[in-house]
């Protein structure tokens, strides 16, 4: 049991004088340091005029090159070790390449049970023909949650930083100068170009996502060509004619419900794997569109993660904000 | 099919020293998207016509185009008055 100090004794002690310095209560100047307020310094025209002389005689002394030796001879040692730098680091890293096996061996660390798995089970367990999209979407389809999830993040640190200033001056004019003054006014070339262009390579990209279990393909790479397809319409046509479809609510929500239909649908086959559950997702015939379980489903999440972040990036680019 | 192989090689490694040394900017650009394009015929050379199509999709068109506008946000694209009277004068 704590003996009870009264307070003025209490009062006395370091531990509450450390106390009240470190919470700040009490500044230990106040009552023991005279104060007086600062006087203004006045500086008088010759010591200005000496000031800037001294200042301009002291430079011309550091840079005038050919009798500073100093300043030159640290010069060309920069040039010199920089130089060298450069060479050790080459050296050091064509050392490095020079001990990785062969390109092809066969008996390359990377050849081991792993990958001999997937070529050999990998058709059977996920059901798609292209191995690659196989073990992206299936073995490792963890890891492209957190890519998708990188993209997702990488758009709305761009959202931050390239939002355009909502502050307006006393005119009610905003400060900040839209970009939306130097679009393109209806180029004949690029609006015929486009025209032309876009549907099909729109629907490359929904092709190249579809197919991505069959043949080389998927998500990431179906979603950027559709991204580079809206690009190019909104070059073509300006932001008015992308407005009707595609705004900053269109983004959020599609990237939202993509990210979160990928959860489910990855955390039901987790849960399922590892409680040992048969998953009621048929894999299909291997080569048909409607086949390999959720990986169609995967694919899909992606490509509009991954199209809708490339059309983002390139609006807050452009103009900071939908 | 090797020759050809070393000589892409040979354009990637030539792609990226003249990226890193020319002086405009827009070149630099003109240079790295030529990289990434002969990157991806490399991929398809290498069989893994996946990172192919992405590298062409992402590295020589998307990127680029970022690359570009950030450009002509920073007004690095506009030329400088020095430069118009030089042209005016040849």
């Amino acid at each position: 049991m704590s003996k009870k100090v009264p307070k003025q004794e209490y009062e006395k002690t370091l531990s509450f004088r450390l106390q009240q310095w470190f919470e700040g209560s009490k500044d230990p100047y106040l009552g023991n340091v005279e104060m007086r307020p600062q006087e203004e310094f006045i500086e008088d025209d010759d010591a200005v005029l000496m000031r800037d002389m001294e200042r301009k005689r002291r430079k011309e002394r550091v840079y005038d090159l050919a009798n500073n030796w100093e300043v030159s001879g640290f010069e060309k040692l920069y040039k010199i070790f920089s130089a060298c730098f450069c060479v050790f680091l080459v050296v050091m890293l064509l050392i490095a390449v020079s001990y990785l096996p062969s390109y092809g061996h066969a008996e390359n660390p990377v050849n081991n049970e792993v990958s001999e798995r997937y070529i050999e089970k990998g058709l059977e367990e996920t059901g798609a023909v292209n191995i690659v999209t196989g073990m992206i979407l299936d073995y490792r389809a963890f890891d492209t949650l957190g890519e998708s999830h990188v993209l997702f993040i990488a758009t709305c640190t761009v959202l931050i930083l390239l939002r355009k200033d909502k502050k307006k001056d006393e005119n009610g004019n905003s400060i900040e100068v839209s970009d939306r003054i130097y679009e393109p006014k209806d180029d004949v070339i690029l609006q015929t170009a486009a025209r032309i262009l876009v549907p099909p390579i729109i629907i490359f990209g929904i092709y190249v996502i579809l197919g991505g279990h069959l043949g080389p393909g998927g998500g990431f790479s179906g979603g950027a060509i559709i991204g580079a397809g809206l690009i190019l319409y909104l070059n073509a046509f300006g932001f008015r004619k992308t407005e009707r479809f595609f705004t900053e609510k269109t983004y959020k929500t599609l990237s939202v419900c993509a990210l979160g239909c990928y959860c489910l649908a990855k955390s039901y086959s987790f849960y399922t794997g590892a409680n040992h559950i048969e998953s009621v997702i048929p894999l299909g015939m291997p080569g048909a569109i409607l086949s390999s379980g959720l990986i169609l489903v995967l694919n899909i999440c992606v490509g509009i993660v991954v199209a809708g972040t490339m059309y983002t990036f390139y609006v807050m680019f452009r103009k900071g904000g939908y | 099919m090797q020759i050809f192989t070393n000589i892409l090689l040979g354009f990637l490694i030539i792609c990226a020293i003249a990226a890193s040394l020319s002086k405009n900017l827009l070149n630099t650009i003109l240079i790295f998207m030529s990289y990434s394009l002969v990157m991806s015929i490399i991929w398809i050379l290498l069989e893994s016509p996946d990172l192919a199509i992405t590298e062409a999709a992402v590295g020589a068109g998307v990127t680029s185009v970022l690359f570009f506008v950030t450009l002509k946000k920073i007004r690095a694209m506009v030329k400088t008055e020095q430069e118009k009277g030089e042209e005016k004068h040849e």
